[in-house]
């Protein structure tokens, strides 16, 4: 794979960074004040939730337990989702310097690194990498000199399985067993990883952390928007001249970045991978930013000649087999959403189904035990109400615009 | 299973069983190792860890069935995995498919009948940006046309 770090460029994440840069100032700071640093900085997890990352780490730092954990989720596994790739790949030194900071201040010798199988190809490099850490003591016994300070990283392949990347069933998987979510509470800040305190971040919110205890909060948050505060890798990917990742300040309208990717007659924009919404051309002018557009960061893009319905299918198709099965409205919710798509595809559907199926669909939202089937309907939603003429008027059943 | 490779099966779990600890938490990393080198994990490989981890055998096979990527019967010396999701989709994924389908002459779903490939779909491979994507086995290629597909698997041993 190319490597394209040269031609990069942002503002906060692919920037100039020399590794153990901020692992050296870290352990000069006190614990405290590194997360008054990240509060000040108004970071929030960039795996999606975009739960607060000071809240999470305070509350982990407050824990009481002598074995903590640190786990960096690299299970990236939302179809259009790329940019952890590219950070792992391109930018290692940011994304572990993050994972030893945050071993730091929560107290934790251990940190763990859940790559999924598909990404097997970057054990070694990664493993080298890690290496690399340890001679030059960001890694090991008293790093950088600071006595007691002691941090070990390894890496754990993951086998496949999508829902393994929501962080309870991640730890479920670290622990050896089938990735089933879990009930929470208890959360995995108190209770984690082999039931100890335990930190889950994505890749991009740790390197974030390296950035914001090189600069300071203050900085950081003069990128983005008031609550969305930084800056965002958005993975794009369909119909455009220039897919690829990009870092770009939060609040981004989507008009603007079709411009970026020089994207002609695009007719939909699917925001936040398979289990986001996806807006018609009415809606181009939202801000991707937590408080109008949230997202993960991934955005396919489709032209006018391509079919909403085929589109659907596949991420429902997607879901029934990437559901983990362990509760009933996500398990059956999305063979019966998928099982609409089909209908309606065969033109063989009665409208008061299909508002039965959305209905259906807002119940998995509230009911699903984890993100997995709260989310998946997402799609069947936004698609059939923001394409209905296309799918449901024009097709007159059966040849469905084709 | 011949009674020497039973053997020489049961030394390997020992071996990955003290490289990992005897622990619960090393089960999937043992799956993992044995998967790897065998293409799958037979039944007696399953009882051998079940019993050198003092689980219940069940309990192995029921984490195996979860995971896409480990197996209980074999499949072929070489796992192809084409990208099913959407962007690979929009960007001519059939095509490949029914090119490699053509090449290898068995379906996708199925072994080769000189047991060489196994083909199958996969999931977003997060390569969406240099789509369609295939993996064989451990290695991921990219910007795949139908031609370029073919070539790759032809190379494979
Ligand atoms: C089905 C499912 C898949 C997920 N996959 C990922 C993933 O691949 N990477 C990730 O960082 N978070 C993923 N998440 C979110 C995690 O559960 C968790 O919120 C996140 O790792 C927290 O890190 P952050 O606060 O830094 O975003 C997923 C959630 C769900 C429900
Ligand atoms: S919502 Fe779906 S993936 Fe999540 S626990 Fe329930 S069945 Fe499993
Ligand atoms: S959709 Fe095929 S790699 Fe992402």
């Amino acid at each position: 794979m190319e490597n394209k770090k040269s031609e990069r460029s942002g503002k906060v994440l692919f920037t100039k960074y020399t590794r153990g840069e901020s692992i050296n100032k870290a352990v000069s700071m006190k614990r405290d004040d590194i997360l008054l640093e990240i509060k000040e900085s108004k970071l929030r997890g960039r795996g999606g939730a975009g739960f607060p990352t000071s809240t999470k780490w305070m509350l982990t730092a407050a824990a009481r337990s002598e074995d903590k954990y640190v786990v960096c989720n690299a299970d990236e596994g939302e179809p259009g989702t790329f940019k952890d790739r590219v950070l792992l790949l391109e930018y290692p030194e940011l994304v572990f310097d993050g994972m030893v900071i945050a071993g730091y201040v929560i107290g934790a010798k251990e940190g763990i690194v859940y790559l999924r199988g598909e990404y097997e190809y970057m054990l070694f490099p990664l493993l080298d990498y890690i290496q690399g850490m340890r001679d030059d003591n960001l890694l090991g016994k008293n790093i950088c000199g600071k006595e007691g300070f002691d941090f070990e990283i390894s890496i754990r392949l993951g086998n496949g399985a999508y829902v393994c990347g929501e962080e309870t069933a991640l730890i479920e998987s670290l622990e050896g067993h089938r990735g089933e979510a879990r009930n929470r509470p208890p959360f995995p800040v108190t209770t984690g990883f082999m039931g100890k305190p335990t930190v889950v971040n994505n890749v991009e919110t740790l390197a974030c952390v390296a950035k914001i205890v090189e600069k300071g909060g203050e900085w950081f948050k003069q990128h983005g928007t008031d609550k969305s505060t930084g800056s965002k890798l958005f993975s794009i990917s369909g119909d455009c001249k220039k897919p690829g990742v990009y870092e770009l300040p939060w609040g981004t309208t989507i008009n603007e970045l079709l411009k970026i990717v020089e994207a002609e007659n695009t007719k939909a924009v699917q925001v936040g991978g398979a289990s986001g919404v996806c807006l018609n051309k009415t809606q181009f002018d939202r801000q991707l930013a937590y408080e109008d557009a949230a997202t993960g960061g991934s955005i396919i893009i489709f032209n006018e000649n391509r079919n909403m319905l085929h589109v659907l299918k596949n991420f429902m198709e997607f879901f029934v087999e990437e559901s983990c099965g362990q509760c009933t409205p996500c398990r059956i919710g999305n063979t019966k959403l998928l099982e609409g798509v089909r209908m309606i595809e065969s033109g063989n559907f009665t409208f008061a189904y299909i508002n039965q199926l959305k209905e259906l669909g807002k119940t998995m939202q509230v009911a699903s035990k984890c993100g997995l089937g709260q989310s998946s309907p997402n799609p069947f939603i936004s698609i059939l109400d923001n394409f209905k003429d296309e799918i449901l008027n024009k097709g007159n059943g059966g040849t469905n615009g084709r | 299973m011949l009674l020497v490779e039973k053997n020489a099966m049961t030394e390997e779990i020992e071996a990955l069983v003290e490289q990992f600890g005897k622990q619960r938490s090393s089960l999937l990393k043992i799956l993992h190792e044995i998967q790897k080198k065998h293409r799958h994990i037979p039944d007696f490989a399953q009882q051998e860890i079940a019993r050198l981890l003092d689980i219940h055998p069940v309990e192995v096979y029921s984490v195996i069935s979860f995971y896409a990527f480990l197996n209980t019967e074999p499949k072929g010396r070489n796992i192809v995995r084409v990208c099913q999701s959407i962007t690979c989709d929009l960007q001519g994924k059939q095509a490949v498919c029914n090119a490699i389908e053509r090449e290898i002459g068995c379906k996708f779903g199925e072994t080769s009948k000189d047991k060489k490939f196994h083909l199958e779909f996969a999931n977003c491979l997060g390569l969406c940006d240099i789509s369609p994507a295939m993996a064989v086995n451990e290695k991921v290629y990219t910007n795949l046309t139908p031609e370029k597909a073919v070539q790759i698997l032809n190379q494979v041993k």
